[in-house]
């Protein structure tokens, strides 16, 4: 390793007027960016979650196209279907962004170099939920794409153009992002990377397994206020035919979703402002 | 200026750090002493704003370091060189922090090479060594030209060189008028590079003195000395009200006389002497003698024999 050759303390003076160097919301999240750039889980988790959504959904179109479809048939939303895995993929990502500070000790460096808490983890959430939006919004119209190209052999394709499908689209973007910020805020709860996947996995898949085996009266009232149940209104062209259990609509179902991202949020901010670090 | 009244940490049962009461001047090396478990790291931690205190209050310049709008350029600390993300590069690190505070990017570049970590600045910090890591952490702590810095045991697991390197660089900050807060429970280490000294034993404070105040007030002078006739000596020793003890390899330490007045006393009763030699008290024996009582983890393993006098 290189030593350096002169005095030790010559460099350390910074050239800069006293007053310069303060913590603002611009420099935070300047510093949350480059922070977010620069780790490979980032890029792995983002390409990840583009290749499962934009491939699962390419398979379940081939699958529509060969097979039986109803008059209900949502071609929008068959393009979307690798949704159901990428919210987990997306969900990691959040976890991760929050609990990888805990894990590496990065926290307790961060907190030195700017010991206000709440600018500090504002400026990372909305880090993380603009990468989050930006990449899902480019993988969503990617599998919608994709999707219909495969189903058009079948004249069984929709259009962007057509009612409600480019509202699906971006809902499914939405989806992701608002996923992506629920599982921030359990991350900033639990402050574990295990516990915090942990927790995100079962509020948003088991959970919304777990209710398919309640009677059906039960469904009826529940199911509306499941996490992903709800947010997965807001990327469906077409409403579910009468007979399916009720659902709100679109966006106060999708709202309802970003309820429990803003609950998450907000404890974990809570928390996070009062506890040792 | 970092001014502690009245701090208290409690987790759980333990009180970790209890009513500490003291400031850290500009201008010279503060070497914050105790043995492992002391409440040095805590300390640091609370003057931070890692942890909240459960009593009193800690300022930095007047204010809680909280509601400093300059962090980094009041205060720069390496509390564990480990607290750094390994998958991201020495560079990347460094931006990540200078950007927070609004300082220049060149700023990083500066620092790299005042630590000697140019050539590596693009490599992840995950294959540093302990000696880079802590040169990492020694450069995010200079990243803003702080009037402060506080080093916890940065010395630790260095080579001679490395140890030599950080010793000069805090002597150099103090010079320009800074404040160094430096912990360690090497007192060897402190003895060369501390000018004052805040002891603590379990969370309290023990001594807030000078180096060499230090030493005086806590050792005393001992004698070690070898006889044909050891116990002729020890009585006539007792008998002047001075302390025998034995010192482990034949020969016999005598606390509360000086060489002098042991040869004297020998000379005067016949008693021959084939060795007669001051032991000098070290700032790591007045330490051990002084914290003695308030060590908290005792190894299962005998004391040496020259501490055992204030050990027992």
């Amino acid at each position: 390793m290189a030593t350096t050759t002169a005095g030790p303390a010559a460099g350390v003076a910074l050239d800069l007027p006293r007053s310069a160097g303060r913590v603002t919301f611009t420099g935070a999240l300047r510093s949350e960016f480059t922070k977010i750039r620069s780790v490979r889980s980032t890029y792995w988790a983002l390409l990840a979650m583009f290749v499962v959504v934009v491939g699962f959904g390419a398979l379940a179109c081939l699958g529509a196209a060969h097979g039986p479809h109803g008059p209900d048939f949502d071609p929008a939303r068959q393009s979307l279907a690798g949704l159901y895995i990428g919210q987990l993929i997306i969900g990691v990502l959040g976890v991760l962004v929050i609990s990888s500070e805990y894990s590496t000790g990065m926290i307790r460096t961060t907190l030195t170099t700017n010991p206000h808490r709440g600018l500090m983890i504002a400026a990372k959430g909305v880090v993380f939920a603009a990468v989050a939006l930006v990449t899902s919004l480019i993988t969503a119209f990617t599998a919608f794409f994709v999707g219909q190209a495969i189903m058009s052999s079948d004249h069984i394709s929709t259009t962007i153009g057509s009612p409600n499908v480019l509202r699906a689209v971006i809902g499914g973007a939405l989806f992701l992002t608002a996923c992506g910020v629920l599982s921030f805020g359990l991350g900033l709860l639990i402050r574990h990377s295990a516990g915090g996947i942990g927790a995100m996995v079962g509020l948003l898949f088991v959970v919304t397994i777990l209710v398919n085996f309640l009677p059906q009266s039960w469904q009826n009232h529940v199911d509306k206020w499941i996490p992903a149940l709800a947010g997965g209104q807001v990327w469906m062209a077409r409403a579910m035919p009468p007979g399916n259990t009720p659902m709100y609509g679109p966006w106060p179902s999708f709202a309802i979703l970003c309820g429990y991202a803003a609950i998450a949020v907000a404890a974990g901010v809570i928390f996070f402002r009062k506890r040792d670090a | 200026m970092i001014e502690a009244e009245g701090l208290s940490k409690r987790y759980g049962d333990t009180l970790a750090v209890d009513n500490l009461t003291f400031s850290v001047a500009p201008g010279k090396i503060t070497g914050f002493l105790g043995p492992n478990g002391a409440g040095k790291t805590t300390t640091m931690r609370l003057i931070l704003g890692l942890d909240r205190p459960t009593a009193g209050r800690v300022t930095i310049d007047g204010k809680p370091f909280e509601q400093t709008d300059q962090p980094m350029r009041r205060v720069g600390a390496l509390l564990d060189a480990k607290a750094v993300h390994g998958g991201r590069s020495a560079y990347n690190h460094l931006l990540c922090l200078a950007q927070s505070n609004n300082l220049p990017r060149r700023r990083v570049d500066e620092v790299v090479t005042l630590v000697g970590l140019a050539e590596v600045a693009r490599k992840r910090s995950k294959g540093f060594s302990l000696g880079m890591g802590q040169r990492l952490g020694i450069a995010a702590a200079l990243l803003g030209d702080p009037q402060i810095l506080m080093f916890d045991e940065p010395v630790n697991g260095l080579d001679p060189e490395g140890i030599l390197w950080i010793r000069n660089l805090m002597k150099a900050l103090a010079a320009e008028g800074r404040t160094v807060f430096v912990s360690s429970h090497l007192m060897s280490e402190m003895e060369n590079t501390a000018d004052h000294l805040l002891v603590i034993g379990r969370g309290k404070l023990i001594a807030d003195c000078t180096v060499e105040e230090f030493i005086a007030a806590n050792s005393q002078q001992t004698v070690r000395v070898r006889t044909p006739q050891p116990d002729l000596l020890a009585k006539l020793v007792t008998a002047a009200g001075a302390g025998v003890r034995e010192g482990g390899d034949g020969s016999i330490v005598i606390t509360g006389l000086d060489p002098g007045q042991v040869g004297d006393l020998a000379y005067d009763n016949q008693v021959r002497l084939h060795e007669l030699a001051p032991v000098h008290a070290s700032l790591e024996q007045a330490f051990m003698e002084l914290t003695a009582a308030s060590v908290q983890f005792h190894a299962g393993v005998p004391e040496q024999p020259a501490l055992a006098g204030g050990v027992a």
